[in-house]
């Protein structure tokens, strides 16, 4: 039951063949099972899950219209706020704190009736590209212990690919979502951006950061977006608009003439042979369901990932200037006489990890008075030209695709000592987060040097979100009949309890 | 090549308000070497014809209806807080003694 897709059970919970307390049960005892091994929860939510899964069943019973995911469980990133359940972004100055408010999209999932199981581990603050970042230890992927679930969101991801739950919510500054789809073997979007409310996320980089749904099927990925998204009169640049029929486009899977355009700057140096042989592949797949293969070039991209690291941390400096040890969250030194300088200070130096330390001071640097224009100031131009790029691309092709992620998961520890060579496992989905569009990760396969998920990522322009879905069940259906069965039935079975 | 001694990364840290040992602001120090290099490419192509982008969407002043609406109680906005007296955060000393 636990390794069907939120679709699915969906339909077994409709049907009366189980109920959503039994089916919250399974996940929670699969969790107790196997979540010493992979830590993708910071927090479970035994009670208040089932409580939540309990009242769906009696609404069901009186024969309420139910939405379509309702009592089907989800994991939630721990980046969102959900009324009295502690959220810590994965950083020890929240550590304990229960916020008093749901966000929007915890608002918009309790209404849908999907239950949250609990809070996923992450980058401290989403900082990050494997979890290592995280205060509370590591998220290990369950396709290889010894390796990392992506990150920020590999928390998200690795429960996913551990049967721990169906859906989980993630969200996206610079490939916080795509990239731990990618290595896990699961389906991450990252939708438009403003298609999903930041109400209640806690912000990294307000002009980059955008939630959206995890999954293991497209379909399922579609569901969840669409319970998700829609305009919040909370959330500034929440966008007026209705929301992409993505539910449609990833039932149809109808990809006969629609042009497919191969970015020529995200392949080749620099990306892992197993990974070129799939989305190698991946494109065959896709000329031969009736699509136009066509390759299209962006030269400005590979300016991306030095603009993101000057964005992203100016950002970060000012969004993380809140805490301030006075209203919330940890508070270290306040003894008598002690100033209120002195208290943030202490309590900065003891409640942030290194990587959010060294992003907020390059943050702090870009934007000081005499590098504004030569750092901050750049990077945005390098925007503009990025936003150009994609522009004059979607003028050939209806979508952009490229490798996710230049290689597989690697081994825990092996990057975390050098920050550049971190930062360049974003390097393919950084763009999408610069131009605020949408991104789409789906599995491609193994690599097979490595026998490690390959994942493949599908661009579209802004407000068409529903083209990623096209694309994704073509390919997801193409490859699902070339494999005869789901990638995630290769994965090893992991011992548990 | 830009780099920052260990005393500009200790008067960015005071900026930041994050207090850090002798041992971080070395290691930060050395760190931005190579990061600045790295970061600083994007000067090799933003020329003064290019217009910046701080944001993805072209808004400008969205406002709400000036309605009342449910907001939180003022048990629930201290409920987080390190310290609180009467209703209030109770905060360390903010002004000098003079």
């Amino acid at each position: 039951m636990i390794r069907n897709s939120a679709a699915e059970m969906a339909a077994k919970l409709n049907a009366g063949d189980i109920t959503s307390v039994e089916l919250t049960q399974l996940h929670l005892d699969r969790i107790a099972a196997v979540d010493t091994d992979v830590h993708a929860f910071l927090y479970v939510n035994n009670e208040g899950a089932l409580a939540q899964a309990a009242e769906v069943d009696a609404k069901r019973a009186a024969g309420e219209k139910m939405s379509p995911l309702a009592g089907v469980p989800l994991a939630l990133k721990d980046v969102m706020t959900q009324k009295g359940v502690p959220t810590t972004c994965g950083s020890k100055i929240l550590e304990g704190w229960r916020p008093p408010y749901d966000s929007t999209v915890v608002k918009n999932l309790k209404n849908n009736g999907i239950v949250i199981l609990g809070k996923t581990n992450m980058d401290e603050f989403a900082m990050g590209s494997s979890t290592e970042n995280s205060a509370y230890g590591p998220t290990h992927n369950p396709w290889d212990l010894s390796r990392i679930p992506g990150g920020s969101g590999g928390g998200s991801s690795a429960a996913l690919a551990a049967f721990e739950a169906p859906l989980a919510i993630g969200t996206d500054t610079g490939g916080s979502i795509r990239q731990p789809a990618a290595v896990t073997g699961t389906v991450g979007v990252k939708p438009t951006y403003g298609g999903v409310s930041r109400f209640g996320l806690v912000a990294f980089s307000s002009s980059l950061d955008q939630a959206g749904p995890c999954a293991r099927t497209v379909l399922d990925a579609a569901l969840l977006h669409e319970a998700i998204a829609g305009h919040d009169p909370k959330d500034s640049t929440s966008i007026n608009a209705p929301v992409p029929q993505v539910v449609a486009a990833a039932k149809s899977g109808d990809v006969k003439g629609m042009k497919i355009g191969v970015v020529k700057e995200l392949n080749g140096d620099g990306y892992q042979s197993g990974v070129r042989t799939r989305f190698e592949e991946s494109l065959e797949l896709l000329a031969a369901a009736g699509a136009e293969i066509v390759e299209v070039s962006a030269p400005n991209f590979e300016y991306a990932l030095a603009a993101y690291y000057l964005i992203a941390p100016s950002e970060c400096s000012s969004n993380l200037a809140r805490f301030d040890a006075m209203r919330y969250g940890l508070r270290v030194g306040d003894v008598d006489g002690a100033s209120a300088e002195s208290v943030m200070n202490l309590t900065r130096e003891v409640g942030f990890g290194r990587e959010v330390k060294r992003r907020i001071i390059l943050g702090t640097y870009a934007l000081s008075s005499g590098y504004y224009d030569a750092y901050y100031g750049s990077a945005q131009k390098v925007r503009t030209l990025i936003t150009q790029d994609f522009n004059n691309a979607f003028e050939k092709c209806d979508v952009m695709v490229s490798p996710t992620c230049p290689t597989t998961a690697f081994k825990i520890g092996e990057k975390s000592n050098d920050p550049i060579a971190m930062y360049l496992n974003d390097i393919a989905t950084i763009p999408v987060n610069m131009a605020g569009i949408g991104g789409m990760s789906l599995p491609a396969g193994l690599a097979p040097e490595d026998s490690l998920p390959v994942g493949f990522q599908i661009m579209a322009p802004a407000m068409k979100d529903e083209r990623m879905y096209l694309v994704g069940a073509a390919l997801e259906a193409a490859l699902l009949s070339k494999w005869g069965a789901p990638l995630l039935s290769q994965i090893p079975a992991l011992a548990g309890k | 090549m830009t780099s920052l001694s260990r005393d500009d990364v200790a008067n960015l840290a005071r900026l930041a308000r994050i207090e850090m040992s002798d041992e971080e602001l070395v290691n930060l120090s050395n760190e931005f070497t190579v990061i600045l290099d790295a970061v600083a490419r994007v000067q090799e192509v933003a020329g003064a014809d290019v217009q910046p982008t701080s944001h993805p969407l072209p808004l400008r002043n969205v406002f709400r209806p000036d309605v009342v609406v449910d907001s939180l109680t003022p048990e629930e906005a201290l409920s987080g807080a390190p310290a609180q007296e009467e209703s209030r955060f109770r905060v360390p000393q903010i002004l000098g003694e003079e």
